[in-house]
């Protein structure tokens, strides 16, 4: 059948499955959001306040979903606008199709109104991206895209396409969707591997989002139980292992547990599963480690030998390489080494608990207590995030959204609401977040009231950058160059404003009382909570350091 | 210690638009030194060849191969081996000469296997085809003259014998 480019668009996404996108519409997307508005029955669009919402939010949907994440946006400044959120999944290794228009053919490099060169611009933080020159090479194009989004190590792609070509007919055939194909086979000598952690004495596995994505969980505890081997975790991979449950030692890195980066340290195997040994959990690569011989399975070859030398490598999906690798894996136990690793938890940080003052780990606790166990939990970046890695005691691996490793103060508001959207009425969503990321895009409440979307956030207002602030406090003599911008903001007027709901709290007792409230109403909350300014991520390890350099207070 | 060496590598590309701009993005994100770069088409109308002279150490180029060899356009990347390989570059050097060194700076040019491509207005280009260390030694060899201009290609690879690359 003959269709106009904006219409195969919309076919091709709803071809691979696809019925829920987020954008903005401008001047050379016109036709494409005539196109939707033509197919609006079968395909659901969530207009957000600002594009970088929008491409936070397709990435908060992959994330809560595991789909390809779609987010549209006209020329110029709309896809300049999505290139921290394109950036940020590209980080995180998000599936998203970023879907950008640009000006007709016949004005391309003219420096015509609003013409930008996206896809120069989106090289380095995209997996590929394509520019569509002619109609007839769109569908097959757009079915690229999701392809090589969902493959191997997902990431972003984006396709811009130029206004004429969405006005161009030609004929357009339906296919089935694209399938993804997460890796050919495994490469490395898994049974030498296995050889290895069987003769180990001191074995410990770090993990990170390859776990995740390739939803080996099952997998890595039979591992982890098997062969009586601690373990712990990165941001990206919080969730995967349940709280409490044996052999998990919690977060690594920087802000992790002392116990967790003490057996890092000390073991004589480490064996880190879908994770890039980055400079927040190998703060020294020299030293990280250093008493192990390390095994490093990835899916991504590029990451092998990248920051540290592995002296055992396997390529493949992480779910494939844990089940052939459980095949010559031997039961065992480490008693000397668990009481090693019990000895060090007796020295893991505590925070303080507190009648009157809200505490941030108080606030995460109460929040998850609430809300429950299989609510969503989003964040910001910054002090925030990483109490809400610590303390957040989550036990689904889709059930945490965070930008890891582009670190994007702003992400969390815009993420909440597509996960939101993607996981519906029956999940709780809450939004964690600084009074610095917030600032950001908090914006985005008018998205949430637009579309009824409930996504509570709890706000943790310390009125400075607290972070930097930290870091400022801690090497910079506490000179607070720009950390203290003594804001006065009145958080429940503002969401107010825009038509949702507010709380401002002091102490336990007002934070408990409105988080239930907020669990009972309809669209966006807001829960302003007043955080001591003096209140520190610990323990923390600074950068280019070790486990011996952890600072307590 | 990190030991500083040159090694020359082949990537074979689709040859769409952008790739180059792709590569060489690539290239100066993760700071990968390219000494010399050259694409050229090939016997498949659909590829391109790049060669790349780059420097640095073992596991820098271990990186290279790995992240170039993830481009979705990439169809093959391989490191050239010296010891059974041809690599080649093309040189022109303009010299300003006088009557009486015309003969000599030409004698030297043949005697380096090169030939002289323009002789005019007091000026002879020496065009030169070899292997770097040669072109190098033949600049060398005539640093006695005045040399006014020099262009060089950058270097192009290919294994000897009977050996190619399938896809």
């Amino acid at each position: 059948m003959v269709l106009n480019g904006s219409e195969i668009l919309v076919n091709v996404l709803l071809e691979q499955g696809v019925d829920t996108v987020f954008g903005y519409p401008g001047g050379a997307v016109l036709n494409i959001y005539d196109a939707l508005y033509k197919y609006r029955d079968k395909i659901t669009h969530y207009m957000t306040a600002h594009e970088q919402g929008a491409s936070h939010a397709a990435d908060g949907y992959a994330r809560a979903t595991g789909k390809t994440g779609v987010v549209i946006a006209t020329s110029g400044p709309g896809a300049t606008n999505l290139v921290t959120g394109i950036a940020t999944a590209y980080m995180d290794s998000v599936p998203m199709v970023a879907i950008t228009g640009t000006v007709p053919n016949n004005l391309i490099g003219a420096d015509s109104f609003q013409e930008v060169y996206i896809a120069g611009i989106t090289l380095p933080i995209t997996k590929h991206n394509f520019v569509v020159r002619r109609v007839e090479d769109l569908a097959d194009i757009l079915r690229r895209a999701f392809e090589i989004a969902g493959s191997g190590r997902p990431g972003p792609v984006l396709v811009d396409i130029p206004k004429d070509v969405t006005a161009a007919k030609t004929e357009y055939e339906a296919k089935p969707a694209v399938k993804t194909v997460r890796c050919d086979g495994i490469k490395g000598d898994v049974r030498e591997v296995a050889e290895l952690i069987n003769r180990s004495e001191r074995p410990f596995i770090y993990f990170g989002g390859g776990v995740r994505i390739s939803e080996a969980g099952e997998e890595l505890r039979q591992l982890i139980e098997t062969a009586d081997i601690p373990a712990s975790y990165t941001l990206m991979a919080a969730g995967v292992l349940g709280y409490g449950e044996k052999n998990n030692l919690g977060l690594i890195g920087m802000h992790g547990c002392y116990s967790a980066n003490a057996a890092a340290n000390r073991a004589d195997v480490m064996i880190a599963i879908g994770t890039r040994f980055s400079d927040r959990v190998a703060l020294n690569p020299d030293k990280f480690g250093h008493n192990a011989r390390i095994v490093h399975i990835d899916i991504d070859p590029g990451e092998i030998n990248k920051n540290i030398i592995a002296d055992y490598s396997i390529v493949g999906d992480v779910k494939e390489v844990l089940t052939e690798l459980l095949k010559h894996v031997k039961p065992a136990k480490h008693d000397a080494w668990q009481k090693q690793i019990a000895r060090w938890k007796q020295d893991d940080y505590k925070p303080e608990a507190s009648e009157t003052e809200l505490k941030p780990h108080y606030l995460i606790e109460k929040a998850c207590e609430i809300a429950g166990k299989d609510a969503v939990y989003v964040t910001d970046v910054g002090q925030h995030q990483m109490w809400a890695a610590q303390f957040l005691h989550h036990t689904h691996p889709r059930n945490f959204l965070t930008s890891g490793g582009l670190g994007t103060m702003g992400y969390g508001y815009g993420a909440a609401i597509g996960a939101k959207i993607a996981r519906g009425e029956d999940t709780t969503v809450v939004h964690f977040t600084g009074d610095g990321s917030f600032h950001m895009n908090m914006n985005e409440i008018c998205t949430a009231v637009s579309y009824g979307v409930h996504v509570i956030t709890v706000i943790f207002n310390n009125s400075v950058l607290g972070m930097v602030r930290q870091w400022q406090g801690a090497f910079y003599d506490r000179r607070f160059s720009s950390s203290e911008p003594e804001r006065v903001t009145d958080y429940k007027a503002v969401a107010e404003g825009f038509g949702g709901h507010g709380f401002r709290c002091e102490t336990p007792e007002e934070f408990e009382t409105a988080m239930k409230q907020a669990m009972e109403m309809d669209g966006p909350v807001w829960i302003e909570c007043i955080v001591d300014r003096e209140e520190k991520v610990l323990p923390m390890i600074p950068g280019g350091k070790t486990v011996h350099d952890t600072i307590f207070k | 210690m990190k030991i500083m060496k040159q090694r020359c590598m082949v990537v074979l590309v689709d040859n769409n638009a952008g790739v180059l701009a792709r590569i060489s993005s690539l290239f100066v994100q993760r700071g990968f030194n390219i000494e010399s770069l050259t694409v050229s088409p090939t016997e498949n109308e659909k590829l391109s060849r790049l060669t790349i002279m780059t420097s640095g150490d073992e596991k820098t180029f271990q990186q290279i191969i790995k992240q170039t060899g993830k481009l979705v356009e990439t169809r093959l990347i391989f490191l050239v081996e010296p010891s059974f390989s041809m690599v080649r570059e093309l040189m022109l050097a303009k010299y300003r000469v006088t009557a009486d060194e015309s003969a000599g700076l030409s004698e030297l040019i043949a005697s380096y296997g090169g030939k002289v491509a323009d002789a005019s207005d007091g000026c002879l280009v020496a065009q030169l085809s070899d292997t770097p260390q040669v072109l190098d030694d033949f600049l060398s060899a005539a640093r006695g003259f005045k040399l006014i201009e020099l262009g060089r290609t950058g270097v192009i690879a290919m294994e000897r014998g009977n050996v190619s690359y399938e896809l």
